[in-house]
């Protein structure tokens, strides 16, 4: 695999916002096909790793390739071109309050014309079901949603245009334990049909083990390990053992403020 | 006495740069106008929210204004003794000055701080963030069809203020002045002329513009959650009626200055 070109590469990737340095340098190869789970505490810059990739922040310095090509140097077609092969699960949903389920759900095909707004509701239906929603949720305005079915709406956003990129922001942030569990199996399934390269942020070490092929702990805006993801918790990497485990005393210290 | 100097061109250099901003968002903003995708349906719910349903606040405020309009002006001719002039000054007061901005401020208290809410409230939560995923750019979507929509439906709702700010006089004039209602409509119609009525529409158009432009630019640039979005509210209406106070006086200038 490693003479492959990884489906992301990311090199020497800078981000700073004022004086505070988020992204210092990171270095990042992410498969075709496969899960890969960045790890790291709150402030670490996973986050901001995703949106420099997805073109939403424009990074300071460094490199980021998809297919081997560098997006940063691209035009705003070609980096539309780029973007429309990628779907995304934000941490909170985002789903758009003015429309109804089945238009957040078609939103992309409806925006491009490839589906009229009659086919979309089928297209809807279709694509809620493979979340395991019925059909009626579609005629629901997000406000009606509970947190879990609010996710299962936005994963079915995310996956109804087939990227073959999909990016995953804290996916089980919020949920109950089982209702975590849950969407983390969806996002197996849903990632496995479609042969997609997934991307996910999380600090949930049960949630990165269930939807993570490969894992990489973010800190202080490096990459300081990368592996399989089944070895979190026996890394032999003092911090990634630490994050893992949620212990106190280890290498990583909380800054507080005083 | 330097702190001072320099606080002052801080505030100077702030207020360059704001400008600045708000000028080259309103320029991309008009720039998707000219290119596809339109989104029509979009512009329609727009333009059905601003004429369509600002129509009650707006004619009522019209109604009253032309009812203290002739009262105050009967008060105040009868001491020269030319009441007789009380038709003429209520249309042209109302055609010219009071019809726009009455019609402009109510807009701007209803129309710009529901765009800025609305938008502030999508950019909190990642809503904006979710259209760049969903491969629609954010200021099409969003800006475009708002300022257009403004701009096309302010002249409308003047056009309705200026018909019932002249029936609010004539109301007065007839059933309280004295006047009779043939004399009155006569006097109102050969003293009306047609450009007191385009010019008010012209300022009409003009303050559509500003009144979405500065809603969505609120809107678009507001940070930090609640406290963010509510900000962002109160600056669209405060901004926007200043700016139509200053635009009227400088459109009266190039329409009637001697």
């Amino acid at each position: 695999m490693s003479g492959a070109v990884p489906k992301i590469r990311l090199r020497g990737l800078v981000k700073a916002f004022g004086e505070k340095k988020v992204l210092d340098g990171v270095d990042l190869d992410i498969h075709a096909g496969r899960g890969m789970v960045i790890l790291g505490g709150s402030g670490s810059g996973k986050s901001v790793t995703i949106k420099c990739i997805l073109g939403l922040i424009e990074p300071d310095a460094g490199l980021i390739e998809v297919d081997g090509r560098n997006v940063l140097a691209m035009n705003r077609r070609e980096r539309e071109a780029v973007n429309d092969r990628i779907g995304m699960l934000f941490q909170n949903g985002a789903l758009f309050d003015s429309l109804p389920v089945w238009e957040n759900v078609c939103f992309k095909l409806l925006a491009q014309k490839r589906i009229t707004r009659r086919a979309a509701r089928d297209k809807a239906a279709e694509v809620l079901a493979q979340v395991g929603l019925a059909a009626s949720v579609g005629d629901l305005s997000p406000a009606e949603l509970s947190g879990g079915m609010q996710k299962r709406v936005g994963l079915a956003r995310a996956i109804a245009a087939e990227p073959d990129i999909i990016f995953f922001d804290e996916p089980t942030t919020g949920l109950d334990p089982i209702m975590g569990a849950v969407i983390d199996g969806l996002i197996v399934d849903v990632v496995k049909r479609l042969g997609a390269t997934a991307v996910s942020i999380t600090h949930d070490m049960a949630s990165a083990r269930r939807i993570g092929d490969d894992a990489a702990m973010l800190h202080k805006g490096r990459i300081v390990w990368t592996g399989p993801a089944a070895l979190l918790g026996n890394t032999g990497n003092a911090m990634v053992d630490q994050f893992a485990r949620g212990e106190r005393e280890g290498p990583i210290q909380m800054e507080l403020r005083r | 006495m330097l702190n001072l100097v320099a606080a002052i061109g801080r505030a100077v250099l702030s207020a360059c740069r704001t400008v600045g901003t708000v000028a080259l968002f309103a320029l991309e903003g008009l720039s998707h106008l000219l290119r596809p995708p339109f989104y029509g349906r979009l512009f329609l719910k727009h333009l059905a929210e601003i004429a369509y349903f600002s129509l009650p606040v707006v004619a009522l405020t019209a109604i009253f204004t032309g009812m203290v309009l002739a009262l105050q002006s009967y008060t105040g001719f009868a001491r020269f003794n030319a009441e007789g002039a009380v038709a003429n000054v209520v249309v042209l007061s109302i055609t010219r000055e009071l019809g726009p901005v009455i019609a402009a401020l109510m807009a701007a208290g209803r129309i710009g701080a529901a765009f800025a809410a609305e938008i502030g409230t999508m950019r909190v939560t990642d809503q904006i963030d979710a259209l760049t995923t969903l491969s629609t750019n954010p200021m099409k979507y969003l800006v475009a069809p708002r300022l257009i929509a403004g701009v096309i439906a302010m002249p409308f709702l003047v056009l309705v203020a200026d018909i019932l700010g002249v029936m609010g006089g004539w109301l007065i004039g007839t059933t309280k002045l004295g006047f009779s209602s043939a004399g009155y409509l006569k006097a109102t119609l050969d003293f009306l002329e047609v450009m007191d009525v385009v010019s008010g529409l012209v300022k009409a158009a003009v303050f559509g513009f500003v009144i979405t432009l500065m809603g969505s630019w609120c809107g678009y640039t507001s940070r930090g959650g609640a406290q963010g979005v509510g900000a962002a509210t109160t600056a669209a209406v405060v901004a926007s009626s200043i700016l139509i106070l200053a635009l009227d006086y400088i459109i009266t200038e190039m329409f009637f200055a001697a």
